[in-house]
């Protein structure tokens, strides 16, 4: 015996059962682009599931509304925001992390992180990103239950859609927008303090003297959140979003999903308290699984592009399971292996380390240790040296020549750098500081979070530079000779190459 | 119109036109299309009244808007010379030295320093200031008439050898071409300017130049030969040349005695880009003058 399950079936409208005449009209209709969105009343269900997503959406908004005004303190005028993003400045801060523009390739790392451990999650227990996390699926939910706080549950929405204009039916949508914009809003609003300092913004944002970015930003999202939340909800899901086609790439028969349990459930049918349950499956064809799902979808037809494996419905079932008293589980977390396994019965068995879990536990792996060690070994300091190149050698009145250097020196730290600069691999080369007149060791502070440009001359006296045209003679001019600044920070010395160029040694 | 034929498999109506059997459907255009299209028409009908849009005979409509690349332009030409006149004016209060020592006044004097300096000097003494054979090299530690902050803005503002009243002035005759010496004689000089940058020479002729070194030359190059600030008289000595070391183009120097000239920049630049300029200047040829060097032993 086979799986049974039919995912070819045509989906089902999900309002009710479709008169022919209804079906005829829709025949003939010309076929525009886009086929109108067919309301879906979600029923309020409770249970397990239920309250896990109740909790996660508490914990998702709190994440996403507390981050910016977490402070953590810096020196100097740098900012006391925990988590920002500094356009303006070229700087993302992350707590005790700070991270420059040349770097950003530890953001693209943290989301090759976030790619994989999505992908292993989804191949292990189906798409819980997008029925718990997905911040799609947690301000959809958020809106629906204020849309029940004004206007009831399924059944009471419906009749309302249905009903003519009254004041009752006026102020009920009208609440509900305005709390929806309000919710928007703020959505918008707090997105705006991941990029500027969050009590400064706040207080700018409402006289007007903030930042028209933040003005923008905050109505496109305003926007966004009312419409896609709103108006578009499980459209998104469907039509926009290319995750789901994504996520069931990473699917097997052995990912664990929303699966409504076949081999218990059919065949399924009405059932009178008085008869006997042999012969037939436990589903009592309710529908309760369909009322509930925020995504309009029949789980009974097995795994869709749709699901989200958010767990509503089975929430719902396990309420009616409870009632006609049958175990609950009818539909659960479960594998299509194991569906088919009790078909055949077989006892199912589940396997959670597979070929592809562990590829991508693997590469998960390899790049959080390639993003450890590249934090480990990130450089405090970074040098670049630009050689002088026009002219690329100037020859002083005592025969002397002079090559220019301009050394860039950025200090990733928080703290003032001392450093020592030396110049090797030349014979008798001198290091200058015209911006620095003295002698003595160069040694420049410099100071954090900035990048210190440094105007150096080096200096071969004549004798040096004489023997050595002498030894190299005319024909390899333009090679010059390979040097190295060392810039010396504690005991940590870093090198950097460059060239002495002696040019055409003549008089 | 005579009655459209329908479509039997779709059961719509066609237009009436065939190719080769192929009829066309007489299908709405999509809604998006539609409201985009009318939206266009909209946004057009607006534009006609906002932005400058139909011609006449005498000019063009300005639009409500009055719209005009060209005001743009001279607008914000306007804002950029008052955005930048705050930082001329912040250099031009400043001495030079201020500005040298101060890291954002001295930023700021390299920025309008190197822009100035690319348009106005590189076409003689070259992009970076390396000069060429007869042009100063401003990079180096040789200069002419002093290489001060404060000397290398007055070359800057009366020039040399330019109209300016106070200019800067020195002439080198020609002693050649004006019959001043004979050819025999220019000949020993060649030899005993060799001498002067160390070089090996003629013995003979350098002994029967040394009197005629000392009539001609001495006065403006210095009895030694090391030249002088006061008249821009190069040091025969060093190993520098403004011209060239060669023999043939030291004699042609005496012979012709030619001078260049360097423009006065006063009438052209505001103080306080003469000012960049000359820290722009000073910076890049290390001080002007020979530095103390800072050394360092490399580890063995």
């Amino acid at each position: 015996m086979t799986i049974l399950i039919d995912r070819t079936r045509e989906r089902a409208p999900t309002t009710g059962p479709v008169s022919v005449a209804e079906r005829q009209r829709e025949k003939a209709r010309p076929k525009g682009l886009y086929k109108a969105r067919t309301p879906i009343y979600p029923k309020l269900v409770h249970g397990p599931w239920r309250w896990l997503k109740w909790a996660l959406l508490i914990v998702m908004l709190a994440i996403y509304y507390i981050t910016p005004w977490i402070r953590w303190d810096r020196p100097g005028a740098l900012p006391d925001q925990a988590v920002l993003v500094d356009f303006a400045g070229g700087r993302f801060y992350f707590f005790m992390i700070q991270l420059w523009p040349q770097e950003v390739y530890f953001i693209t790392g943290l989301l090759v992180m976030a790619a994989l451990a999505l992908f292993l999650v989804t191949a292990l227990f189906g798409r819980l990103w997008c029925g718990y996390a997905c911040p799609q699926t947690v301000w959809t939910d958020l809106y629906i239950h204020i849309e029940r706080l004004f206007e009831g549950d399924r059944n009471a929405r419906m009749r309302l859609d249905a009903a003519p204009l009254s004041f009752d039916k006026l102020w009920r949508k009208v609440g509900k927008h305005l709390v929806w914009i309000g919710i928007a809003f703020g959505t918008g609003g707090a997105w705006i303090f991941y990029f500027h300092d969050a009590p400064d913004l706040i207080r700018t944002f409402w006289v007007g003297t903030a930042p028209m970015t933040a003005y923008v930003s905050c109505a496109i999202l305003t926007f966004t959140t009312y419409v896609f939340a709103g108006h578009m909800r499980e459209q998104v899901c469907t039509y926009m979003c290319p995750w789901p086609r994504i996520q069931g790439a990473m699917l097997d028969d052995q990912s664990f999903q929303v699966t409504y349990r076949y081999d218990r459930g059919e065949p399924r049918g009405p059932h009178k308290k008085t008869e006997t349950w042999t012969g037939r499956g436990d589903c009592v064809d309710c529908s309760q699984c369909v009322v509930a799902c925020p995504m309009g979808i029949d789980i009974r037809k097995g795994a869709q592009l749709e699901c989200i494996n958010c767990g509503l419905c089975i929430d719902a079932c396990d309420e009616i399971m409870d009632r006609v008293e049958r175990p609950r589980g009818l539909i659960a977390y479960d594998t299509d292996a194991a569906v088919a396994a009790r078909c055949e019965g077989r006892k199912p068995q589940h396997r959670l380390i597979r070929p592809r879990t562990l590829y991508y536990a693997g590469a998960l792996l390899l790049v959080s240790g390639l993003m450890i060690q590249g934090f480990r070994t990130r450089e405090t300091i970074g040098v670049h040296a630009l050689r002088d190149r026009n002219p690329a050698y100037v020859q002083l009145q005592d025969g002397a020549v002079r090559n220019g250097y301009t050394l860039k020196l950025a200090n990733h730290g928080f703290e003032t750098a001392a450093v020592r600069i030396r110049y090797v691999g030349v014979p008798g080369a001198v290091l200058t500081d015209p911006g620095h007149p003295g002698s003595g060791p160069l040694v420049v502070d410099l100071a954090p979070n900035v990048v210190t440009s440094l105007r150096l001359f080096v200096t071969v006296p004549a004798a040096a530079a004489d023997a050595r045209a002498g030894e190299a003679g005319e024909d390899d001019d333009d090679a010059g000779q390979d040097a190295s600044f060392q810039i010396i920070s504690g005991d940590d010395i870093k090198v950097v190459r460059t060239a002495f160029d002696y040019g055409s040694h003549d008089r | 119109m005579s009655d459209r034929e329908r479509d039997d498999h779709t059961g719509i109506e066609t237009t009436g036109h065939e190719w080769d059997g192929i009829k066309e459907l007489d299908n709405p255009l999509p809604r998006w299309w539609l409201w985009i299209f009318y939206g266009c028409i909209a946004f057009a009908v607006g534009y006609w009244i906002l932005m400058p849009a139909w011609p006449g005979l005498h000019g063009y409509t300005p639009g409500v808007l009055k719209q005009s690349a060209r005001a743009d332009v001279v607008k914000e030409l306007k804002a950029l010379q008052i955005q930048r006149g705050q930082g001329e004016a912040m250099l031009a209060s400043a001495s030079l030295q201020q500005i040298e020592a101060d890291p954002a006044m001295q930023a700021h004097a390299l920025a309008i320093g190197q822009s100035v300096f690319g348009d106005n000097c590189a076409s003689c003494h070259g992009a970076g200031g390396g000069g060429a054979k007869g042009y100063p090299n401003l990079r180096d530690d040789v200069w002419l008439w002093g290489g001060s902050l404060e000397e290398i803005e007055h070359t800057l503002r009366v020039g040399v050898r330019s109209g300016h009243a106070d200019t800067r002035m020195s002439q080198m005759p020609a002693f050649g071409r004006d019959g001043l010496l004979q050819g025999a004689q220019i000949a020993d000089l060649t030899e005993y300017v060799v001498s002067l940058s160390g070089r090996p020479a003629d013995p003979a002729a350098v002994a029967r130049a040394t009197p005629l070194f000392a009539d001609n030359c001495a006065a403006c190059h210095m009895p030694t030969g090391v030249g002088s600030r006061e008249f821009g008289a190069p040091n025969l000595t060093d190993r520098e040349w403004l011209n060239a070391s060669d023999r043939a183009s030291i004699t042609s120097q005496i012979q012709n005695g030619r001078n260049g000239v360097m423009p006065t920049w006063e009438s052209r630049f505001s103080p306080g880009v003469i000012k960049a300029l000359a820290v722009y200047i000073h910076v890049n040829a290390g001080g002007g003058e020979p530095s103390v060097a800072k050394v360092e032993t490399p580890a063995p």
